[in-house]
């Protein structure tokens, strides 16, 4: 168990270090920075200068290292554009994504799991036909269109909700939060709704089959044999038994949550490190890009190894 | 007073081409403390009979006509909540494979205490008394220990009795046991079965015990219902039946049991019902290669020596390993049957695959025909040794491919090893099809068309398109019918005696292996125990082992000896 967990740390920090060097490269490969910086009134002591403030006259080793060991403290140099430090940016913009990936993914594995023990048990009742039918339009869908749908009907047609932004924001610490406030919290139905559908679709569908499989097990049979109410043969023996492959997917659908993002948070003009990632491929703003990237490799990282732990807390024949 | 009376059960499955009728007009009567056998072969529904009791009929499956009571009241045709009430609590049933019968993510005290709460709804402490004395019952040792374990961590046998402590939660009346050992060791198998005449015995339960092992009906039951397909043919005390069998079907039946006191010429089938059992052996035998047979023995094992990791460990010293196959040597002659017989985990099977190549070894040594096969980088001499070599497997619904036509499946082996083109397979394939006797119309099907005899038949096919010399076969049998069984032992058989084919064979049915084997190696924990000529290994075993062995097997001294052909 002990020695499972360091090997997936190491694992977990090897793949780390690999998008690091891809992220580092970015600032030698992907266009020449000064050129974009400086106008065209420059003199070559200017560019000497700010070649030598921006640490690009150093070889590439070196380069990479104080990289890498500024990386590890949050440091990812100045932003070409806003010439502001990149932590400081992402901080300010970090919040409003992450409380909407949150919000999104909470309604997408609730309503997913939810939904999906509903229409397996009900497998051949009309409101479980209805739910699959509709999980269809969901998936084939593409989110700006159930976004720019979304804000029709509840912006425009019914007032109801706002059609973009966060609303009030509160300042607690370093944290801009939209949870506090009603405005804020409305302000977070519609973009979680489409930026979670597509995801819940599939977290149902997944759970549906999972379950109609472990329904067919003999255990399950067993267990009806022993006279177990159906409650209990649903909810406590076949549920568990379900959920080792829907971790697996929700894991990695989570870190695409907040990875895609981008297109949610364009459509609704969501403050958020999308929209800044966008922004700064437009510019070529390298550290924010680079700092983005590790940004969500650390994300997905840190999920899949909280996936591999939740296995094992799943599964005891995982455990020995 | 009858315990459990059923009367004229007709069973029917409703389809679009018309009803299928599992059961038609069976009738069975279960006193207290009688141990009841129902017998049939697969197909016969003899199962559909038992989930027809419970009200565990898989849709759209129903009791179309007949009744079946419990202490004279009806028990067919209540509503889901009373037929619930009466599972487990007055009724209990036991599955086939106790592996798959517990839920492996609870706790196996849970399992227990949940299902002691809903019949008896006493307290959470209370439950936890009732299952440690459960679990004492069925005979396992420290069971406040083995309460909180999970089931992966009992071996087969135990969780079988892990599945009967939770049969017994409720004291019921009735026990249906279906196939409860049939997954099992011979061992475990005869433990279980005490365990089941203790329970009657003791506290008067009756239990209907459903199986196709005649062995097991012979030395457990007290009366017997024979079924074929969807009818009871023939009912009475176990002794009468097994001794004078009356109905055609069933003295067939007994006729094709393999014998562990007589070795017959050949396996006896059942003829009842008119089956097709062609298989053209002389057809095969005209274009087969004749082999020139060389000096010395044809595979020649030296040393054999597998490990498997059962824990790792970052820190190479810490990894644990398990020696499935511990320093094992024998030699094989042409033209021989050479059997190797163990209980499950003696490392028999890795046996067979580390000769095959299928494992790579982790010491030893493999010869085939004078010549060393098992060294992996001698690319070409393993290349013409698998072409020498097929396998025949356990597990004819597994074994093949779903996806791939039975053309592809037989043609593939013979694509890889030989340069036909494309032109001259399909005329190879369908004569391999006529010869095992499935016809060439089976060519374009899937295996999903074929039952498991037909699929094992496929898989012989399928081995025998390189046109090998030797054949390994891994328990070819032992998914099988009894009548099924008979078939492919004799085409095996003629395999060996008409095309001088050896083979290796790895059963764990000693009856199967006298009739079928000429030397026989007895396997325990990745060791071999002893080598002996099959006869004298049954009549003077050397070691202690398999002396345990012999002891088990069921002595079917009352069965009745009429139509066997006697050598």
């Amino acid at each position: 168990m002990v020695s499972f967990l360091i090997r997936r740390v190491l694992q977990a920090g090897l793949v780390l270090l690999v998008v690091g060097l891809v992220a580092f490269s970015m600032f030698n490969f992907v266009g020449d920075p000064i050129d974009n910086m400086l106008g065209q009134e420059r003199t070559q002591a200017d560019i000497d200068r700010l070649r030598a403030q921006l640490g690009l006259d150093q070889p590439f080793v070196i380069q990479y290292w104080t990289f890498l060991t500024n990386a590890a403290e949050g440091n990812f140099g100045v932003s070409y554009r806003q010439g502001r430090p990149v932590s400081e940016i992402i901080a300010e913009r970090a919040p409003a994504t992450l409380e909407l990936a949150t919000v999104s993914a909470l309604f997408a594995m609730s309503m997913g799991v939810i939904l999906g023990i509903f229409t397996a048990i009900r497998r051949k009742g009309v409101l479980a036909h209805v739910i699959m039918s509709a999980s269809l339009i969901g998936v084939s869908l593409p989110t700006f269109l159930i976004g720019i749908l979304l804000i029709y009907l509840f912006s425009v047609e019914l007032d109801w909700l706002p059609s973009f932004g966060r609303g009030e924001v509160t300042q607690v610490g370093a944290w801009s939060t939209g949870f506090l406030t009603s405005s804020g919290l409305k302000a977070l139905v519609l973009p979680s709704i489409t930026l979670g559908l597509f995801q819940m679709t599939l977290i149902m569908r997944l759970v549906r089959s999972e379950m109609l499989e472990v329904l067919r097990q003999d255990y399950i049979r067993f267990a009806r044999a022993r006279g177990l109410s159906e409650r209990t043969i649903n909810f406590r023996h076949a549920l568990r038994n379900t959920l080792v492959p829907v971790i697996t997917v929700t894991g990695l659908q989570l870190g695409s949550i907040i990875a895609f993002a981008i297109i949610t948070e364009t459509v609704f003009q969501w403050p958020g490190v999308g929209l800044l990632f966008i922004n700064a491929v437009q510019f070529v703003d390298i550290p924010v890009m680079a700092a983005y990237l590790m940004l969500i490799s650390v994300m997905f990282v840190t999920i899949n190894l909280i996936v591999d732990i939740l296995y094992v807390a799943i599964d005891p024949r995982l455990r020995t | 007073m009858t315990l459990l009376n059923i009367e004229n059960l007709t069973v029917e499955y409703p389809s679009r081409h018309g009803s299928f009728k599992a059961v038609s007009g069976a009738n069975l009567a279960l006193e207290p403390g009688e141990i009841h056998g129902l017998v049939g072969e697969s197909g016969a529904g003899k199962s559909t009979v038992g989930a027809a009791i419970l009200g565990l009929l898989e849709a759209p499956g129903h009791i179309s006509s007949g009744e079946i009571t419990l202490r004279s009241r009806a028990i067919s045709g209540l509503d889901s909540a009373a037929m619930q009430s009466l599972r487990g609590k007055t009724i209990s049933m036991i599955f086939q494979d106790p592996l798959t019968s517990l839920n492996p993510l609870i706790k196996v005290g849970e399992q227990l205490t949940e299902t002691i709460i809903t019949h008896l709804g006493v307290s959470q402490q209370q439950a936890h008394q009732r299952a440690l004395d459960l679990l004492d019952r069925v005979g396992i040792p420290d069971p406040a220990l083995r309460l909180n374990q999970f089931p992966h961590q009992f071996s087969g046998g135990m969780r079988q009795r892990v599945v009967i402590a939770l049969a017994l939660c409720s004291e019921p009346d009735v026990i249906i046991a279906d196939e409860p050992t049939t997954a099992l060791d011979v061992a475990v198998q005869a433990q279980i079965l005490d365990l089941i005449k203790d329970l009657a015995a003791e506290r008067q339960v009756g239990v209907i015990l459903i199986t196709h092992d005649m062995g097991v009906i012979a030395d457990t039951t007290d009366r017997v219902t024979v079924m074929y397909q969807g009818q009871v043919v023939e009912t009475g005390p176990t002794k009468t039946v097994m001794g004078q069998p009356q109905h055609p079907y069933t003295q067939s039946l007994i006729a094709a049991v393999p014998r562990p006191q007589v070795k017959l010429r050949r396996f006896s089938q059942v003829s009842y019902g008119g089956r097709d059992t062609r298989f053209a052996i002389e057809d095969l035998a005209r274009n087969w290669p004749k082999a020139t047979p060389s000096d010395g023995p044809l595979l020649s094992v030296r040393n054999l020596t597998k490990k498997f990791p059962i824990a790792k460990s970052l820190i190479p010293g810490r990894s644990k390993w398990l020696t499935a196959v511990d320093d094992i040597s024998f030699d094989i002659n042409s033209g021989d049957v050479f059997g190797i017989v163990g209980e499950s985990g003696s490392g028999k099977s890795t046996v067979a695959r580390l000769i095959s190549g299928l494992y790579p070894l982790n010491g030893g040594t493999v010869h085939f025909d004078g010549a060393l096969v098992s060294d992996p980088k001698d690319k070409a001499a393993q290349q013409n040794f698998r072409r020498d070599i097929q396998m025949i497997f356990q597990d004819p619904y597994s074994s093949l491919n779903p996806r791939m036509r039975v053309l592809d499946i037989i043609a593939e082996p013979i694509r890889h090893h030989t340069t036909r083109n494309s032109h001259d397979l399909t005329p190879r394939v369908h004569e391999l099809l006529d010869q095992v006797g499935l016809g060439k119309s089976a060519a374009a099907k899937y295996p999903h068309e074929f039952s498991g005899g037909q699929r094992q038949r496929i898989s012989i096919a399928r081995a025998l398109a390189t046109q090998p010399r030797f054949l390994i076969c891994d328990e070819p049998t032992s998914a099988l019918d009894v009548s099924i069984q008979a078939q492919i032992l004799n085409i095996l058989k003629d395999l060996q005696d008409h095309l001088g084919l050896t083979l290796l064979f790895i059963s764990h049915d000693l009856p199967v292996v006298r009739q079928m084997c000429d030397r026989v190696a007895v396997m325990k924990q990745g060791k071999l125990l002893e080598l002996q000529d099959t006869q004298a290994l049954f009549t003077t075993p050397k070691t202690a082992y398999t002396q345990e062995l012999l002891g088990l097997m069921p002595r079917l001294d009352g069965l009745s000896t009429q139509g066997l052909d006697l050598r």
